[in-house]
């Protein structure tokens, strides 16, 4: 599977001796309210660096159930681009379960969502449609787009051997040039293979194999035997 | 909503608090003989005892002679127990929890309830106990400790109709059942307890901890472990009644539910650990998951329950089996991978549920219909954590948590209504071209891509460490246009088949043999 982006990754990146800390304190400590103003500003770190935490995001939006007039709705609005970057991870359902329904009524909380139900249903154009009219939400955070270009390949990679051009384009919203580009560095660095579609007149893109787009790389279960049951039949051997 | 659930305290036998005919400082000679006696086996570490007075006197004489009151109380019967500090908090346990199970407590008890819980793993946390306490005990604080709290919750969330007077007591006592308070608590025995230490140590055969169900056959104490121990059960359920699942299923983590242990060894813990791993792991879409664990729990309450009809968890036993079903029909409607199911359990599925999970799988309106209705049977009590706001305007918020759950769980659902359609196909055809397919779906190419698309993000959920794991039962690849479906082989246990044939056959020959010599 093709998956290149660091922040891809939920286990903790510590970037910083900042970051050492925090994820310290949600560790050891994580019942505290002291420690918000401390989680809040590792949000930000998390925005700033590219990095991402959700053991440390989820202690925060509790913290914030247990004191919902302390909560902050832009740091929670981060907390929840940051989620929609870890796609396939479902940390973007997680982190609703623990943000009260009035809030979540709020419009950029809508948009959120909405632009949550898109990617789980594969809407790519509808998705980056609703992205470019509210670029004041998700571009507040580097590295968005590739998080969700990198997620659109997941699905894909999951789907299809080959896919047809006009759908890469569509899920990752790269075309024209940019896209010839996009196409050469995979191939160049990830595997990909062009080919030209049989009667058709755009290429097709073969993906990198795996064991859910190719079957026959399932490995096979249940085939092997462990050795503990041979260990049974050795006084008969014997 | 469809939702009929009723939310309020589910005890068994409530009944308003009157002060007539009961007098606290009134004791019976029965209960001066138990207190008396369940003292001494206490002190000489008598587990046996302890467990059969525990278990057996106080719920036959709960039922003979305090059936709608409470017992005595704790200051009438110190005299009997050299005034011990230690006893009294263990005594007080027990009384508070026969108070819920039996009567409606009022506001000064659920306080007083906490205070006493203070005292107690104070207690503990200090070290300075030196008990061998039944681990049935054991989980029945930590299990009371976390009801008490949901219980606390649901009560103060329902501001309509307070008195004034309880309102002064609320302000007052702000840190009675205080979220941060319960939470540290529990953490608190975790970590002093050293258990998730014990349990890694033992897993590399340095300490005894599962082999002796818990109890400390070197003179020490078993209060403080186990009771660490069972916190991480608490902590699992608390977390899941805040709707934290991901964080909740970390706590657990350090127990193995793949194995036996101490968790299986009191059937009440068993029951609460697997039902609310199968909730998160519901919630958090890893259904194979669920569906694996609710069926083990549910063959073994088959087979075993007629041996807990006498015993007062039997009606609670009852209840939760009743609600793994439904959570077992909703986990297969969303991930139908029936042959996890066992014989059994599958039997009494459809028995309970087989024609509601027949409509659930259309995803029509009357499905999410009974999506709803399921859920909202089956759920845990979700709790508001923190306290109402006096100043606002005072209203009922305490299905506010709940309604939120079951909104996010109805939404998951029909982002996946789509599924069943392309299931329904798929099993039929081994290729099909997009179009066809589309046509016959009646929708244009582009949706069903979406549609294909949809179907293999959530049937393949991803794991803690990142890992893709499938959960689909039917399976394809496109290739460029062509749908193909992939046969699923079932795996053939050729190695098994084998090796019993051999010991079979080594069997027939020491058979033969034998009749040779005679």
């Amino acid at each position: 599977m093709v998956r290149e982006q660091p922040q891809q990754q939920q286990q903790q990146q510590p970037v910083s001796q900042m970051s050492y800390t925090v994820e310290q304190l949600v560790a050891l400590n994580p019942y505290n309210p002291d420690i918000l103003p401390d989680l809040e500003n590792y949000v930000n770190e998390q925005v700033s660096s590219q990095t991402y935490s959700l053991d440390a995001n989820l202690c925060l939006l509790r913290l914030y159930q247990f004191e919902p007039e302390r909560m902050s709705t832009q740091i929670v609005a981060h907390i929840l681009v940051k989620a929609l970057m870890a796609m396939p991870a479902p940390d973007f359902s997680l982190c609703l379960f623990l943000i009260p329904e009035r809030v979540q009524m709020e419009e950029q909380f809508k948009t959120l969502i909405v632009l949550s139900h898109y990617l789980e249903t594969a809407r790519f154009r509808q998705f980056w449609d609703e992205a470019a009219k509210s670029r004041h939400i998700v571009e507040v955070v580097p590295g968005f787009e590739q998080a969700i270009q990198a997620y659109a390949i997941h699905v894909l990679s999951l789907t299809y051997q080959k896919v047809p051009r006009p759908v890469l384009a569509e899920a990752i919203n790269i075309e024209g040039l940019s896209l010839d580009k996009f196409l050469e560095h995979q191939v160049a660095n990830s595997g990909w293979i062009l080919e030209k579609g049989q009667g058709r007149a755009h290429q097709l893109i073969i993906l990198p194999r795996n064991e859910f787009n190719h079957p026959e790389l399932k490995k096979g279960t249940g085939e092997s035997v462990p050795l503990q049951h041979i260990t049974r039949i050795f006084p008969i051997l014997g | 909503m469809a939702s009929t659930y009723d939310y309020e305290d589910t005890a068994n036998h409530q009944s308003q608090q009157t002060d007539i005919g009961y007098d606290p400082n009134f004791v019976p000679d029965s209960v001066k003989s138990f207190v008396v006696h369940l003292y001494r086996h206490i002190r000489e570490k008598n587990v046996y005892e302890i467990h059969q007075m525990y278990e057996g006197s106080f719920q036959t004489l709960s039922d003979r002679m305090f059936k709608e009151s409470p017992w005595p109380s704790v200051d009438a019967i110190s005299q009997y127990v050299d005034q011990d500090h230690v006893f009294c908090l263990l005594y007080q346990e027990m009384w508070f929890r026969h108070l819920y199970a039996r009567v409606s407590p009022t506001l000064k008890q659920r306080i007083d309830s906490w205070d006493n819980y203070c005292s107690l793993f104070s207690v503990v946390l200090h070290g300075v106990v030196n008990m061998q306490l039944p681990s049935q005990w054991l989980w029945d604080m930590v299990d009371e400790f976390v009801y008490q709290f949901q219980s606390f919750c649901q009560y103060r969330a329902k501001m309509k109709n307070k008195t004034e007077q309880e309102i002064v007591l609320l302000k007052q006592f702000d840190q009675a059942w205080n979220v941060y308070g319960v939470l540290n608590f529990l953490q608190a025995l975790v970590e002093k307890s050293q258990i998730i230490h014990i349990l890694e140590q033992e897993k590399e055969g340095l300490e005894q901890f599962t082999a002796t169900d818990g109890y400390d056959y070197n003179g020490g104490s078993n209060v403080l472990k186990v009771l660490g121990y069972f916190s991480m059960v608490g902590l699992l359920r608390v977390h899941c009644l805040l709707g934290d699942y991901e964080t909740g299923l970390k706590c657990l983590l350090p127990i193995d539910i793949s194995r036996q242990g101490v968790y299986t060894s009191v059937i009440g813990s068993h029951i609460t650990t697997i039902y609310h791993y199968g909730f998160a792991n519901l919630m958090l879409r890893r259904y194979t998951d669920a569906i694996r664990e609710f069926n083990k729990i549910l063959l073994y309450i088959y087979k075993t329950k007629q041996y807990y009809q006498k015993s007062p968890q039997y009606e609670q036993i009852l209840k939760k089996n009743e609600q793994m079903y439904a959570l077992l029909a909703l986990s297969l409607s969303l991930c139908p991978q029936v042959k996890l199911v066992e014989e059994t359990v599958n039997s009494q599925l459809r028995e309970k549920y087989g024609e509601k999970m027949t409509r659930m799988q259309r995803h029509d309106e009357e499905a999410f219909a009974l999506y709803d209705e399921l859920f909202s049977y089956a759920c845990p009590k979700f709790i508001t954590p923190s306290p109402p706001v006096f100043e606002e305007r005072l209203v009922n918020y305490n299905q506010d948590a709940y309604r939120l759950q079951l909104k996010l769980f109805l939404y998951e659902v029909k982002q996946q209504q789509s599924l069943a359609g392309v299931r329904t196909f798929l099993k039929v055809y081994s290729t099909i071209s997009v179009g066809k397919l589309a046509s016959y779906m009646e929708v244009d190419e582009p949706t069903l891509r979406t549609i294909l698309m949809t179907y293999k993000h959530k049937t393949h959920a991803v794991d803690p460490d990142g890992k893709v794991i499938s959960t689909a039962d039917v399976d394809f690849f496109l290739d460029d246009d062509m749908i193909r479906v992939i046969e699923s082989k079932p795996a053939k246990q050729y190695g098994d088949y084998f090796l019993r044939q051999i010991v079979k056959l080594e069997g027939v020959i020491t058979d033969m043999d034998r009749i040779k010599l005679e």
